[in-house]
């Protein structure tokens, strides 16, 4: 029993940016996003190591990437990515920022997949990361799985377990640092990746060599996507004043400190 | 205002989680006729719980399939009490189990969802909810015109509800079939690695300083752990960790009480506590992006330059942090 994984993931601003919010013709936006360094969204990324790690593991089984975003900037992100991991990239192109609506991309990327030729939907994994580090909603994958009729879903997963039946144990984080357990079946169905337990890969130029055979077309060939804010109504957007008056305590007795430290924890 | 179906699970134990009575109490002040719909293996001691809640009619879909978390049996159930209610506006807590469950029923409903919502009130008379977008770096403001509108809320909101007698609670039949998914159990980490504790008053974070050469070019990971649990155990605080501390986690130099689990920022948690104090972290953007709701921040830090120094905390001591915390454990 083989799978298809078809994982879905695409770019955020560099966090080491700093962001601000402006006015756009359609609602809130980055200022100067388009000039923005951008990076694999992390947990769709940690969803992308974890899909390749596992085709490797289940011979037969194949890895599609399915990417919305501006087309020149994905191009930009493939050259940081396509040497990790082995996959078909599946390119649209479209905006790719925190306060588009869930429900829109979520339609682009089921519409795309929907369209990958040679996709086995019994056969079908659609990974993603458990939310993404624009939007941050864990919504857009359990859209994408309602759309494509999957009723097993998984968020925030750490672990995926295969049997030779096709089945697999699943490994979910919940609340004050546990598990949940759970058996599935097997193919279809969705797994929102938290960190996985994957480091992440080395560069290996011949699997970028591999990559860039269904890269270039892939790019050229995406079909524009309307996405959109919806039917959001952004009344306002604001980067919150957080800078702190910082007393810098410097110095001064290591006794001194803790004592400070202590009063503080026990006021 | 808008009629609105409050939405929770059980635990374990059949009782409301604190998320459930606060989103409760929420959703009671911000919206109109009031519907509770609850999920679970049984669902009266629940109901029983908030009895006094005001609700025009307490639904619930109970049974062995809805005790355990999963995905096709809780989004069925949610589906089948929105349309039994049809109300304008769905509120439940955001906790795992909704989180994943929730968005596949508001499509499955018609409806839109927003999650991780951190205020809701009215202005002007329309029902407005506050979130965060590039996690935690922007906060906005929002409505929508769809409807039903889901939300799911982030605890803390208000007060948890209190109000209990005896229920009716109207049962909603769903069909269970085809269920793919066994849910084996919850697994808690072993009790010294149970460092996570959402109830905490204080976070306490440890930064990859912890496992560095120190001045004594000696890496002292012993020590290291000694000092970290001490604390913990003293102060019963909870755990956060950076990414560059779990990194080298995972490439074998072990805290063993530590995990990805603990990660505090921008792709790790965003806890919530009143107190936070880090040590031996630098303070770098994508690590304090998860401090936005820690109201007191402490830090001790060798660099006088690092994070911490340009408005991301209240105080920071200029220390070696083994020597303080050393210290501040003998105290305790
Ligand atoms: C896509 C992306 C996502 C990221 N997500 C996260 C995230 O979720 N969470 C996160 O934490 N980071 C995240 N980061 C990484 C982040 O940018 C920093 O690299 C990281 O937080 C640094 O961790 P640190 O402060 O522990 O380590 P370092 O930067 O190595 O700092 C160690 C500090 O310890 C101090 N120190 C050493 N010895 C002592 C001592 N004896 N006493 C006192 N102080 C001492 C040093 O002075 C230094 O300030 C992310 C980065 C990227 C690119």
């Amino acid at each position: 029993m083989s799978f298809h994984i078809v994982v879905c993931g695409s770019l955020v601003p560099d966090p080491l940016q700093t962001l601000e919010p402006m006015q756009g013709p359609t609602g809130p936006a980055l200022k100067n996003e388009m000039m923005l360094p951008a990076v694999l969204d992390p947990w769709a990324g940690h969803a992308l190591f974890e899909a390749a790690t596992l085709a490797a593991n289940v011979p037969g089984s194949k890895v599609w990437l399915v990417s919305l975003g501006p087309k020149a900037k994905l191009q930009q992100l493939m050259m940081s990515i396509a040497q990790k991991v082995a996959f078909d990239l599946v390119a649209v192109d479209g905006p790719a920022g925190g306060f588009l609506d869930a429900f829109e991309t979520a339609e682009a990327l089921a519409g795309a997949i929907d369209g990958i030729a040679g996709l086995e939907k019994d056969k079908m994994l659609l990974f993603g990361g458990c939310a993404s580090s624009s939007r941050d909603a864990s919504v857009t994958m359990q859209l994408i799985g309602e759309r494509l009729g999957i009723t097993d879903q998984f968020l925030a997963v750490d672990e995926l377990k295969p049997e030779a039946d096709g089945s697999f144990q699943i490994m979910e984080r919940i609340e004050a640092g546990e598990y949940l357990v759970s058996k599935c079946a097997g193919a279809p169905a969705m797994v929102g990746w938290a960190t996985g337990n994957l480091p992440e890969p080395p560069n290996n130029p011949q699997v970028g060599m591999q990559n860039m055979r269904t890269v270039m077309p892939a790019l050229q060939q995406a079909k524009p996507a309307q996405v959109g804010t919806g039917d959001v109504n952004f009344t306002k957007v604001e980067v919150p004043q957080q800078r702190r008056e910082t007393k810098i305590v410097k110095d001064t007795p290591v006794e001194e400190i803790a004592a400070d430290i202590v009063a503080w924890l026990k006021g | 205002m808008e009629k609105v179906l409050f939405i929770a699970h059980t635990d374990a134990d059949g009782n409301l989680p604190k998320a459930a009575l606060e989103t409760l109490t929420a959703a009671k002040a911000t919206c109109g006729d009031l519907t509770v719909g609850l999920i679970g293996a049984d669902v009266q001691a629940a109901a029983d719980s908030i009895a006094e809640c005001g609700a025009e009619a307490i639904l619930g879909v109970s049974g062995d399939a809805f005790g355990a978390s999963r995905y096709s049996t809780d989004a069925a159930a949610i589906e089948a009490l929105v349309k039994q209610a049809a109300p304008e506006v769905v509120i439940a807590p955001n906790t795992a189990r909704f989180a994943r469950s929730m968005p596949g029923a508001a499509f499955r409903c018609g409806g839109k969802i927003d999650t991780h919502i951190t205020g809701m009130f009215r202005e002007g008379g329309k029902l407005e909810v506050q979130r965060w977008y590039y996690r935690q770096r922007m906060s906005a403001t929002l409505s929508r015109e769809a409807r039903p509108w889901f939300l799911l809320l982030e605890g803390g909101l208000a007060e948890a509800f209190s109000g209990a007698g005896s229920a009716i609670v109207q049962t909603v039949d769903v069909a269970v079939d085809n269920v793919r998914t066994e849910v084996v159990g919850v697994q808690a980490p072993d009790s010294d690695a149970q460092t996570i504790r959402p109830e905490a008053e204080v976070l306490f974070v440890a930064g990859a300083g912890w496992m560095k050469k120190q001045a004594d070019g000696e890496v002292k990971i012993k020590d290291a752990e000694e000092i970290i649990l001490g604390f913990l155990d003293k102060t019963q605080a909870s755990l956060g960790s950076t990414k560059s501390l779990v990194d080298q986690e995972a490439e074998g130099d072990v805290l063993n009480f530590m995990s990805h689990m603990n990660q505090v920022g921008q792709t790790g948690s965003t806890p919530r506590h009143n107190k936070g104090l880090a040590t031996c972290c630098h303070g770098e953007e994508p690590h304090t992006v998860g401090w936005r709701f820690i109201n007191e921040r402490r830090a001790i830090s060798l660099d006088a330059n690092c994070g911490w120094a340009q408005g991301k905390a209240d105080v920071l001591y200029i220390a070696d942090a083994f020597e303080v915390m050393k210290k501040v454990n003998e105290l305790l």
